[in-house]
């Protein structure tokens, strides 16, 4: 009996302790949930955009699939930025874009990396199959856009089949550089804006733009957006000239 | 740049949703511990166990769970939006993150030090009066503080290192939800690898800290 009422007690504690916790939302805060590999380009054209806007922008970081995820159960964010077609198309199909709204701004070059003071010899895709190549670090190829693009490029190939055995598959493109600088790989695949942030690494292999997968950054506003007309004011703003110099900066392919 | 005000601002509100999130937790996971150290319930064994499924699981698991529950496409979701409560891509969702995980390490060190209080000093108490809640705030607790203080403490110090829940349910948000832990993650995704050291410096001496000092109570600690 007074277990129960210990339980009231606490009961009560809780339902108090929420009851307290509303708070009111900023018109003016743009939430945008974008890739990781996006986080700096997207950090000064914020900056530079709220220099010029009453407008404040909040970025969210994460894996593509995350932030799909999270949108599809109603996260509340106004603007998604993708690094991947897949995730944004996820989103169409359930209706959680706003019509019309959805553009293709960005691409991006796959690239091979090895080990800074690697001595082994590779100079294509083809050279993986060598036997002292024994792994190779690849973003998750069944979830995450980069280990998703990289063997499709490989199957267009036909190198995958004989290269999956070697193919260890990590977290994300960071976690694929990681292990290339700290040699437990031979070799990964990873973008080239990634590539460019190590020193511990080095490109041995450009996959050419026509020929590798097309890699798109789709951009959209989400639907359930309270705040779309400022979220579409910072989109315009991202895919203007200011924006588009941004991200080229950080060696993003820009489409014109 | 290292120990900029980004830096403090992101330890500060660790500390602080990591205190609120084991405040949070504290009542519950006392009254929980005790019944399962000093009651026979139907199922209780069912309950331990999940009880203790946070601690086992992938917490991304645990956070896409929470994202289930909490967002708004779920009816409990629904209803909190409802009523201006948001936790997805918020604080809150920071909080629940962090208290979800931390409680498995609460209720499995209360319940132990609870374990170890000597039954025949509360039916002593009984006998001579005391109501059972009297008992309890009495004897049982003030005899269990320190296995409780060092509880609270591993689950703050589990609370401050959180990350897979915490990603999925409240976003990786600088200055509204990123943590010591998203932090880290963020500058190491970025290749700003002195920026993340010094993250991972403040986080290994606020961890030690809080671990140590939890050991040294259940240390010191006299079993009647």
């Amino acid at each position: 009996m007074s277990t129960n009422k210990i339980i009231c007690f606490i009961l009560l504690m809780a339902l108090l302790f929420f009851s307290g916790m509303r708070n009111a939302a900023n018109a003016d805060e743009i939430l945008v949930a974008a890739a990781a590999s996006l986080t700096d380009a997207l950090k000064d054209i914020g900056k530079a955009y709220q220099a010029k806007s009453k407008h404040k922008i909040l970025l969210t970081l994460g894996p593509s699939n995350f932030l799909a995820r999270q949108i599809d159960e109603g996260a509340p964010a106004d603007m998604f930025f993708s690094a991947d077609l897949a995730q944004m198309d996820l989103l169409e199909k359930n209706g959680r874009l706003e019509p019309g709204s959805r553009k293709n701004l960005l691409s991006n070059q796959l690239v091979i990396v090895v080990p800074a003071d690697s001595k082994l010899a590779i100079a294509s895709p083809k050279d993986l199959l060598k036997s002292d190549v024994k792994k190779i670090a690849l973003a998750d190829p069944a979830a995450v856009p980069v280990g998703v693009y990289t063997s499709k490029y490989l199957a267009d190939e036909g190198l995958w089949d004989k290269m999956k055995p070697k193919i260890v598959p990590v977290l994300d493109v960071r976690a694929t550089l990681a292990s290339v600088e700290s040699g437990n790989v031979e070799a990964g695949f990873v973008y080239k804006t990634d590539a460019a942030i190590s020193k511990k690494v080095k490109i041995v292999f450009e996959v050419p733009i026509e020929k590798g997968p097309k890699i798109t950054y789709p951009v959209a506003l989400i639907k359930e957006s309270k705040k779309k007309e400022a979220a579409r004011d910072f989109m315009n703003y991202v895919s203007g000239a200011a924006g588009k110099s941004a991200f080229k900066k950080y060696g993003f392919v820009v489409f014109e | 740049m290292i120990f900029s005000v980004e830096t403090w601002q992101i330890t500060i509100f660790s500390l602080g949703v990591g205190l609120a999130s084991t405040l949070l937790i504290l009542p519950f996971g006392i009254v929980l511990a005790w019944l399962f150290a000093r009651k026979e319930w139907p199922l209780k064994s069912v309950a331990e166990t999940i009880v203790l499924l946070p601690l086992v699981m992938p917490p991304v698991s645990t956070g896409l769970i929470l994202l289930k529950i909490f967002g708004r496409r779920s009816p409990f979701g629904q209803w909190l939006y409802n009523r201006g409560i948001e936790i997805v891509f918020n604080w809150k969702g920071v909080l629940i993150a962090m208290a979800v995980m931390s409680f498995p390490l609460l209720v499995r060190s209360v319940r132990t030090s609870f374990s170890e209080v000597n039954p025949r000093l509360e039916q002593i108490a009984a006998t001579l009066g005391a109501s059972a809640l009297k008992v309890f705030f009495v004897i049982t607790v003030p005899l269990a503080y320190k296995g409780i203080v060092a509880g609270a403490l591993l689950a703050f110090a589990r609370a401050l290192g959180e990350f897979g829940a915490t990603i999925l349910l409240a976003g990786n948000i600088p200055g509204k939800t990123q943590t010591l832990s998203l932090a880290i993650f963020n500058f190491v995704q970025t290749g700003k690898d002195s920026e993340a050291y010094a993250l991972l410096g403040i986080t290994v001496i606020l961890a030690f800290t809080f671990v140590w000092f939890s050991e040294w109570l259940l240390r010191t600690r006299k079993t009647v």
